[in-house]
């Protein structure tokens, strides 16, 4: 077998209420690399999609199966599981890639124990060698690269980070659509109460291309606005480090490092946060890092790709005007 | 030999370090420059157990060995050294008295209180004219219609504002030195006792130090400690178990001197290289580890000793010794390293360095220490003060 | 209400983690801990047991030394502890640790099993979910609160998803995994250790489970290697002291460097 080809990889959609999320479109684009000539197949699990969004095909993929079921108008694990296993047991894909979301890492467990196929979860990067299949990911909170491999003559699931994976050109590829359906006796025994959104989150931290931070250094909650104004003209998303979520500043689902989220931007905007360990482990993987601290000697410096020695209450408002005005003009 | 720690001790060991990390770090610098009592850091102690570490569980303590009691120091003291302090005065020096002296109703009617936190006790030997020379105290004791009435002055007593219960030393026999003291157990509400002077000090700041003042106190016949004329006896007892508790503060405080200093030097460039690349600062920082560790060693030793019960006054007095010199130089070298930052209070290393110099006074002065363990080398007795 | 709770040792995060030239971590000196999402499960039982009574079981896969972690739970205050400890499960996948907890928990009715979220070490996530599928449970992943009506046998709880809180009613048995911010862990008091000391903690093999190593299934994932994370340095610093160069350069930077304008 070529190195890498696969005949058939399989993207499981990720959306919420029909929005389609991101990192489907990232996942596409690495299906279509580890298929080579192979099939690139989207499965799109909802309740009321009529007709499943053009862009996956104009993304690289070459199938869209869609099970519309009123069962699976919402997300749950058994209803995702039963559908995803009803469709694996008729015709069992060499791997099945499925996004790193709150329902992704809810999911591919629960269906790797299901189906018996190997799993490695966080992965970001991918490839197949001697039929095996070969993640990387992070392990000890960033502190070593891992790699995995997969045995052959199993399925593999992959569950893949956010934003490591580009997302693919749109091309004029279409996907045929493939109507299939969910099993009639399906115990789906959780039920969704009500999902409340969280208000001020824009941009999900784990897909924001850019990611504004704060730390100690922005002193107090109101100042947390500074970086609002400065997140909504980069359309990017506001994030702390630990202090600010155990001083009460911000919510809980602010927090990036090692006992929150673990992001990789294409730009990271550090504002008084000195780089702490336990925050570093949950940023380091950022393609860009821009550091504003008064303080020269914080370790942030070290690995900021432009560290800027200063008071961020000088510089975050006339960085928002400036920008403004670039895209005003741009 | 066995050098491990028993899986408690590793288990003591992470949870002391958890705590003092979580709840007692964040505040240290605070409680030190408002030189503010932390009670409520205390009742969560002791709500952990901290307050009775070798008090027995009948008594609401957790009957752990002295061993034990080091971790918890150390760790303690590497968060502060001004709350370990008044945490370590209450385990060794009024805890393991009433242990090992105390009658069974003493021990029922003191010891759950405190070591379950509802109850702070201090220890009150020195005087104005007693120090180092403490055998020489002045304060009386007679023995008035079935009831024991003491007259003094107690200097530099540790906890002596917020304590409950203060073990008093007084001169209650005709014999002179040690031979002619008593211990007492005085409550804080019994009359005639009361907190004088409320010392300003270099560092434990968050702990207080006062006088405690006696003026006719009435102390009923029945909270005698041990027997009459055993008080020096009872005192000397006690301090082989205060100067291993202050063994191990020292070291706590060596270690944070030395933790801290190894960051730092990794995050603070000179000359276009971290200072960790200098190798005037990795000797520092080797020779900072060899002390702390060799000094944690013999602390270690003594507390093992005294849990078998045996004499331990050589080896505690060469723990403390260590462990107390220790400190004050790793903390004098932390302040170099740390230049500027070194002086200030934004970093925590000037608050280590002014409590290290306590550790080489209180509890047998570094000195005292010297008489003693030279007094066991060569057995002379010429340069012994009384 | 019976709780089981797997918990795992893993290294402290705060340790340095050194990575051996032929793979794997040195774990000469390293903290071993029990694995903090795992302490604010163990946290979650011991709130439902003081809450409904009932016994909170801890369970863990692993060598000899994880002992340790489930001391800790102990001295937390649960009431009995296992060390499911075979050499077929040292090279185990997760699945095949899945299987090994699942033997264990099957016989015992548990009510609730709960997990942390991820252990620190791997940060897989795949024991949980994998073993609600193996007992047949329903499950709820990364929860933030949990309260439990024991008379209606079910619960309520919160999972943070990206940009939303999903509210949840969970029939009991279920399986959760837990999040950080569900709970703040008690310390183990000084007298919970000494009272732990005293506790048995049972060993079981695969053959006690009554698995043989082919019921484990083979593995299907293997740790082939294991580096240090490539290194990044330090770039431009400018001086921020005139505010108006300062945003010059971030403006320039954002713009051709990281080409997010």
């Amino acid at each position: 077998m070529a190195q890498g080809a696969l005949p058939e990889v399989w993207v499981l959609v990720a959306h919420r209420e029909g929005a389609v999320r991101k990192i489907t479109y990232e996942l596409l684009g690495k299906a279509r690399e580890l298929a080579g000539e192979g099939r690139v197949v989207a499965i799109l699990l909802g309740g009321g999609v009529e007709d499943p969004d053009r862009r996956f095909g104009r993304r690289g993929a070459d199938q869209v199966v869609l099970i519309d079921d009123p069962r699976l108008a919402q997300y749950s694990t058994e209803g995702y599981a039963a559908a995803l296993a009803a469709l694996a047991s008729e015709h069992p894909p060499p791997l099945l890639l499925i996004g790193s979301t709150a329902q992704g890492r809810d999911l591919a467990p629960r269906l790797a124990a299901r189906l018996e196929a190997a799993i490695v979860t966080d992965c970001q990067t991918l490839a197949v060698e001697q039929g095996e299949l070969v993640a990387t990911r992070p392990m000890y909170t960033r502190k070593a690269i891992g790699t995995v491999r997969l045995a052959r003559g199993r399925m593999w699931i992959a569950v893949v980070l956010p934003a490591v994976f580009p997302v693919p050109a749109e091309g004029d590829h279409r996907a045929e659509v493939r109507k299939a359906s969910l099993p009639p006796e399906v115990p789906i025994r959780t039920r969704v109460v009500e999902t409340r959104a969280i208000e001020r989150e824009t941009v999900p931290l784990t897909e924001a291309d850019v990611i504004v931070s704060g730390g100690r250094g922005l002193r107090g909650p109101e100042n947390f606005a500074l970086l609002d104004a400065l997140a909504r003209v980069l359309e990017a998303a506001v994030g702390s480090s630990r202090p600010p979520v155990d001083s009460g500043w911000v919510p809980h689902d602010y927090e990036i490092g090692q006992t929150g989220k673990t992001v990789s931007p294409q730009v990271y905007i550090a504002c008084g946060i000195s780089g702490a360990p336990q925050h570093l482990a949950g940023m380091s993987g950022s393609k860009f890092i821009l550091a504003i601290n008064k303080d020269p000697n914080a370790p942030i410096f070290q690995l900021a790709d432009l560290g800027v020695v200063g008071d961020l209450f000088e510089i975050l408002p006339r960085l928002t005007e400036a920008v403004k005005k670039r895209k005003v003009a741009g | 030999m066995e050098f491990d720690l028993t899986e408690e001790h590793r288990l003591i060991q992470t949870t002391v370090k958890d705590f003092a990390a979580k709840e007692i770090t964040p505040v240290a610098a605070r409680l030190d420059q408002e030189a503010r009592f932390p009670s409520e850091i205390i009742s969560r102690a002791a709500a952990l157990g901290l307050m009775g570490v070798m008090v027995p569980e009948e008594y609401g303590g957790a009957r752990m060995d002295g061993v034990a009691n080091v971790i918890v120091q150390e760790e303690l003291a590497r968060a502060s050294a001004g709350v370990q302090v008044i945490v370590s005065v209450s385990n060794s020096l009024v805890c393991d008295p009433i242990l090992r002296f105390g009658t069974a109703e003493q021990k029922r009617r003191y010891l759950p209180a405190l070591a379950e936190g509802r109850s702070l006790g201090c220890y009150c030997l020195t005087e104005p004219s007693a120090g180092s020379d403490a055998m020489a105290l002045e304060t009386r004791a007679d023995l008035r219609g079935g009831e024991w009435v003491l007259s003094g002055r107690k200097l530099f007593v540790t906890n002596g504002v917020e304590a409950d219960l203060c073990i008093v030393y007084a001169r209650s026999e005709e014999a002179p030195g040690a031979r002619g003291l008593s211990a007492f157990l005085v409550e804080k509400s019994f009359p005639g006792i009361a907190v004088g002077n409320v010392e300003h000090k270099l560092g434990i700041r968050c702990s207080s130090t006062s006088e405690i003042l006696l003026d006719d106190c009435r102390v009923p016949a029945e909270n005698l400690l041990g027997g009459r004329g055993e008080g020096g006896r009872i005192a000397l007892a006690t301090l082989d178990g205060g100067r291993i508790g202050i063994a191990a503060q020292a070291v706590g405080l060596a270690r944070a001197a030395l933790e801290e200093t190894s960051a730092h030097v990794k995050e603070r460039w000179v000359f276009g290289r971290p200072l960790s690349e200098f190798q005037a600062t990795q000797w520092a920082l080797a020779d900072m580890a060899t002390r702390v560790d060799a000094s944690r060693l013999l602390a270690y030793r003594a507390a093992w000793l005294r849990d078998r019960g045996e004499r331990c006054t050589r080896e505690a007095a060469t723990a403390k010794l260590i462990a107390s010199e220790t400190a004050m130089w790793a903390t004098h070298r932390a302040v170099q390293l740390f230049g500027g930052y070194g002086y200030i209070q934004e970093y925590p290393v000037e608050r280590y360095f002014r409590d290290a110099k306590i550790t080489e006074i209180y509890e047998g002065t570094s000195e005292i220490l010297r008489l003693v363990l030279s007094r066991d080398l060569i057995g002379s007795r010429g340069s012994t003060p009384r | 209400m019976n709780i089981v709770v797997c918990i795992k040792q893993v290294p402290d995060t705060e340790a340095p983690i050194r990575v051996r030239s032929h793979g794997g971590i040195d774990e000469t000196g390293l903290n071993l801990v029990m694995n903090y999402y795992d302490e604010h499960a163990t946290e979650a039982a011991l709130r439902l047991r003081e809450q409904f009574g009932g016994t909170v079981t801890v369970v863990a896969a692993g060598p000899e030394r994880a002992r340790e972690a489930l001391r800790q739970a102990l001295a937390m205050g649960a009431d009995e502890a296992t060390l499911l400890r075979d050499a077929a499960l040292d090279a185990a996948d997760h699945l095949q640790v899945a299987r090994a907890l699942a033997a264990f928990i099957r016989p015992r009715t548990a009510d609730a099993v709960i997990c942390g979220k991820l252990s620190t070490d791997d940060n897989a996530a795949i024991v949980g979910p994998a073993l609600a599928e193996l007992l047949d449970l329903p499950q709820a992943t990364a929860i933030a609160k949990l309260e439990v009506d024991d008379g209606a046998g079910r619960a309520i709880v919160h999972r943070e998803l990206e940009g939303a809180v999903e509210v949840l009613e969970v029939p009991l048995p279920a399986l959760f995994t837990v999040e950080r911010s569900l709970n703040e862990p008690r310390y183990p008091s000084l007298p919970g250790i000494m009272k732990a000391k005293r506790k048995e903690i049972a060993v079981m093999d695969l053959a006690a489970l009554g698995l043989s190593a082919e019921d484990l299934g083979t593995r299907g994932a293997t740790l082939a290697t294991l580096a240090a994370p490539p290194a990044r340095t330090a770039g431009v610093q400018v001086n921020g002291a005139d505010p108006e160069a300062a945003v010059e350069a971030i403006v320039s930077f954002l713009g051709e460097r990281a080409k997010v304008l």
